[in-house]
């Protein structure tokens, strides 16, 4: 069996961390991906200004650099929030910016870029027909999108969303740079203690691979399942 | 100009002549870093690709379980366990191979040029495997070997269908090479850290790193988007 020199339990809170982190920012993400697309697509001139610089902008920028920018910057902006309000206000208010959140907005912001690019092709995909109907049945505008558009929409954003989760479930690795105790960092620190590299970082290697492939396996699943409906030429 | 851009450079003594030149050479480093482990990748992802379509699951079992591996764990654990694991092999520091892998910068090159390859091995193969049939057919019809089939009808065929995915490829590289500043190497993102840490002033040091970066990620893509013009300027519509 795989000894672990004592570092398993940490390893595997780590791991908890981990999943925890991708899970919040895929969230994070899929909310920002459905706010940016809507903006995109909208007639509005100015929200669609705003959500195509932020999508140039996170793409042009290296997901760490965009990570230390939050997390040493995050700081520096609650320490000038709190003195400014203790200065005005008097009151006493302070928090220490952790690594966790400034992992979770900066994966979630760079990875709601993505998403905005996958929601954005998945609404177009939709015919518009099926609007011209909803709207001939005298659907509102919210109603069409709750009913018509977003269940549709889904069926054409599910491999999108699936890459990017799969991209998403790697990036968290990152988190480790700034100082959050995930499996990384845990085994990090093992492997230089014991001086064992490939006895800590395989198994770690290992939770990845089968993290990333079962969610491979469970996105296959759901796309047979959404597209049940579908007859595919071939 | 604004007031309070005038005031801004009045004040500046983060931005002196001094870390202009650390973020320059931290640039140099970066880009030597990122062209390099591209540049090793590709060449080694054609062959591969070219094994990876082969029929006989004993040749192309073994690239798609390094394809797998490389593509199903982060590029950090993979930087680790090269840039700490090679000095742990036994005998490796009486070689010569130690004055090489002992600087940070060829463990990271290595890590970097197994991960590009892996994902270029399978954006290649992808496109041979799209090559339409009657091309193929066109070829044997002609009487081209094997050899001279995949140089001269494949490949180039392939390449078209594959320059927009490898230029996705070659920007999420420069992306992730700003991890080489962990194992002590000083690139762009390297510079910033440093930077930050001696001014304690992380917006300066780290908003223009950003902006270093999406300059090269848009020379990268108009570079790429040129090459594309040019690769598929035979399917350019009549009078355009």
């Amino acid at each position: 069996m795989l000894d672990l020199k004592g570092y398993g339990p940490e390893l595997l809170d780590g791991a908890v961390v981990t999943i925890e982190l991708a899970f919040l920012s895929l969230i994070l993400a899929l909310t920002l991906g459905l706010i940016g697309a809507s903006s995109k697509l909208s007639g509005n001139r100015l929200a669609k200004a705003i959500a195509t610089f932020y999508t140039t902008v996170v793409r042009g920028i290296p997901d760490l650099v965009m990570m230390l920018l939050f997390y040493y910057g995050g700081q520096v902006m609650v320490n000038m929030l709190s003195d400014f309000l203790w200065d005005a206000y008097e009151i006493d208010f302070f928090f220490q910016f952790d690594p966790f959140i400034s992992g979770v907005v900066t994966i979630g912001l760079i990875f709601g870029a993505y998403m905005t690019e996958t929601f954005r092709g998945a609404f177009l995909a939709v015919e518009t027909g099926q609007i011209e109907a909803a709207r001939a049945y005298g659907f509102t505008r919210w109603h069409t999108f709750r009913r018509i558009m977003f269940p549709q929409m889904l069926r054409h954003a599910l491999p999108g969303i699936g890459n990017n989760w799969q991209v998403l479930l790697k990036t968290t690795a990152l988190v480790s740079i700034i100082g959050l105790t995930d499996m990384v960092r845990v085994a990090e620190e093992a492997a230089k203690a014991e001086r064992m590299p490939f006895h800590f970082f395989i198994p770690v290697a290992a939770v990845y691979l089968i993290l990333t492939a079962g969610s491979e396996l469970f996105i296959k699943w759901l796309n047979k399942r959404a597209n049940v409906g579908v007859v595919q030429g071939g | 100009m604004p007031d309070f851009i005038a005031q801004w450079l009045d004040q500046n003594e983060i931005f002196t002549a001094m870390t202009i030149m650390e973020y320059w050479n931290g640039l140099v480093n970066t880009v030597q870093l990122v062209f390099l482990s591209l540049v090793i990748g590709l060449v080694f992802a054609i062959p591969l690709a070219i094994l990876r379509t082969s029929k006989n699951p004993l040749v192309s079992g073994p690239v798609w379980l390094y394809t797998y591996l490389f593509r199903g764990t982060p590029l950090l654990i993979q930087l680790y366990i090269i840039y700490y694991g090679i000095a742990q092999i036994p005998g490796i520091q009486e070689t010569f191979w130690w004055e090489i892998f002992r600087e940070p910068f060829y463990p990271a090159l290595l890590a970097f040029a197994l991960n590009t390859c892996a994902y270029t091995t399978e954006i290649i193969r992808g496109a041979i495997v799209s090559t339409p049939a009657g091309e193929i057919e066109a070829a044997k019809a002609y009487g081209m070997n094997w050899w001279l089939r995949m140089r001269r009808i494949v490949l180039p065929s392939a390449a078209r269908r594959a320059v927009q995915a490898y230029s996705n490829e070659v920007i999420f590289m420069l992306h992730s090479s700003a991890i080489a500043s962990v194992v002590t190497i000083v690139d762009l993102t390297g510079a910033a850290r440093n930077i930050y840490s001696r001014f304690y002033a992380p917006f300066d040091a780290f908003i223009f790193v950003a902006l270093l970066y999406m300059a090269l990620t848009f020379i990268l893509v108009f570079a790429f988007r040129k090459l594309e013009n040019h690769l598929l300027r035979h399917q350019r519509p009549v009078g355009s």
